[in-house]
């Protein structure tokens, strides 16, 4: 369903991406690991369809994902290192911006959203004032309410303490439990069925 | 049910606008610079109420454009640097359109106060009062045209580190036409003389920029994204 082949990039005369293929069908997480710099950002980024790779091909449903962008993109959530807040309103106006400008949104599905995530009690403080891992919980919810098939997500555990790291853990199992797709940067291991991840270690040669 | 990508600009705009008034500084900074220079430039000047009147277009226009310029550069900068942008470029949604919005937005809360501000500024350079309504028509249309203009250099100018010189650099030069014909129409105004010409000109302008800037911002959004 996802299928990334032949990609190569470089940033300046780095050539951060040699030749990475994956595939991942529904139910699957891909886990990617690798030191820092080993391009796993890069790579989040590439499929997102953030930076142009100079060769290689995302494809999505078995169509390019660059050629129907506004079709992949409706169905992918992507949550980088820092949280896409906004400081000056609270998590749950921010929500309601960035999931209203994708999709019809009620304030009891924002609110269901902020309480598997643990977040409703922070949730009408101004973004600047919580700790970032609390900003990283409203992040997450604003990751389920998209509703997207296919998770892109750089370190979702950064800033979470040992409860946030199960929380994704599980929020990701319940993701692929839909037939959804997961394919993740991480540094720390999260705890998943194993017959439902692929590995794809970055920067190994 | 997915929004329609009118309703997502709208979307766009309401929150601008809310995030500028929970931050009425950045709201103010260009409206004061505005006042500040077309004070202080009269002191330079002869007190001569004749001297000061030949040279209140040139004063104002020249006013309203740097303080434009002042807040183009927050135009995408905060929501580039938070991730915004990014989430609107994977919304599915038409960055063409949001970007729109947003200029829209800077129109609203630099260009408009510009212009409504105006006149305290002319009363004191001499400008007529039955030249005011003209004048203020024509610095609100000629914000606009700034507006749009300046958000292809500001999405420029996005990955540039220390941007805010180049995007001075990219917008003066598009700039010209506007400042040519704005004071055009504020002299004309004050002179007593027609003004349809320069602000067909003005509009003719801000028409091209709605039909090309939206869309050239996003190409160049989507560049500084990488």
């Amino acid at each position: 369903m996802l299928n990334v082949s032949g990609l190569h990039l470089w940033r300046g005369d780095r050539h951060v991406l040699r030749d990475v293929s994956f595939a991942a069908q529904p139910g699957q997480c891909v886990l990617l690991t690798g030191k820092n710099g080993a391009g796993k950002t890069t790579l989040l980024r590439a499929v997102a369809g953030l930076l142009d790779p100079e060769a290689g091909e995302v494809s999505w449903r078995g169509n390019s994902a660059r050629g129907a962008r506004d079709e992949f993109h409706s169905e992918l959530a992507y949550l980088g290192h820092e949280p896409p807040l906004k400081g000056d309103l609270s998590g749950r106006e921010n929500l309601r911006f960035a999931i209203g400008i994708r999709r019809t949104v009620t304030p009891a599905e924002i609110h269901a959203a902020l309480e598997r995530t643990g977040a409703p009690a922070f949730a009408d403080r101004a973004v600047r004032s919580l700790s970032a891992g609390q900003r990283r919980r409203v992040a997450l919810a604003g990751v389920l309410l998209t509703g997207a098939s296919l998770w892109l997500l750089d370190e979702p555990t950064t800033n979470l303490d040992t409860d946030g790291q199960r929380l994704v853990a599980s929020l990701i199992e319940e993701q692929l439990g839909r037939g959804g797709i997961v394919v993740a940067a991480v540094h720390q291991v999260l705890d998943l069925s194993p017959d439902r991840l692929v590995s794809l270690e970055l920067g190994a040669s | 049910m997915k929004t329609s990508p009118l309703a997502a600009a709208r979307l766009v705009m309401f929150r601008d606008l809310r995030l500028a008034f929970r931050k009425p500084s950045q709201l103010l900074q260009p409206l004061i610079f505005f006042m500040i220079v077309a004070t202080l430039f009269p002191l330079t000047l002869s007190p001569e109420m004749s001297r000061l009147r030949d040279a209140a277009p040139g004063v104002l226009w020249v006013g309203a454009l740097l303080s434009s310029l002042l807040a183009l550069e927050f135009l995408f900068r905060e929501d580039a640097q938070d991730g915004t942008l990014e989430q609107f470029a994977l919304s599915g949604q038409s960055l063409t359109w949001m970007l729109f919005a947003k200029t829209c937005v800077h129109w609203l809360l630099t260009g408009v106060p510009l212009a409504v501000s105006a006149p305290i500024a002319a009363m004191g350079l001499g400008v007529p009062a039955e030249a005011m309504w003209s004048m203020v028509a024509s610095l609100a249309l000629g914000g606009f045209a700034l507006s749009l203009i300046g958000a292809i250099s500001a999405g420029l100018t996005l990955g540039a580190r220390r941007g805010g010189v180049l995007l001075s650099l990219l917008t003066l030069p598009l700039a010209v036409p506007i400042l040519v014909f704005g004071a055009d129409a504020t002299n004309r105004a004050i002179a007593g003389d027609a003004i349809a010409p320069p602000m067909y000109m003005l509009g003719a302008i801000a028409v091209l920029g709605v039909t090309l800037a939206p869309l050239a911002a996003a190409a160049a959004v989507r560049i500084g994204l990488e």
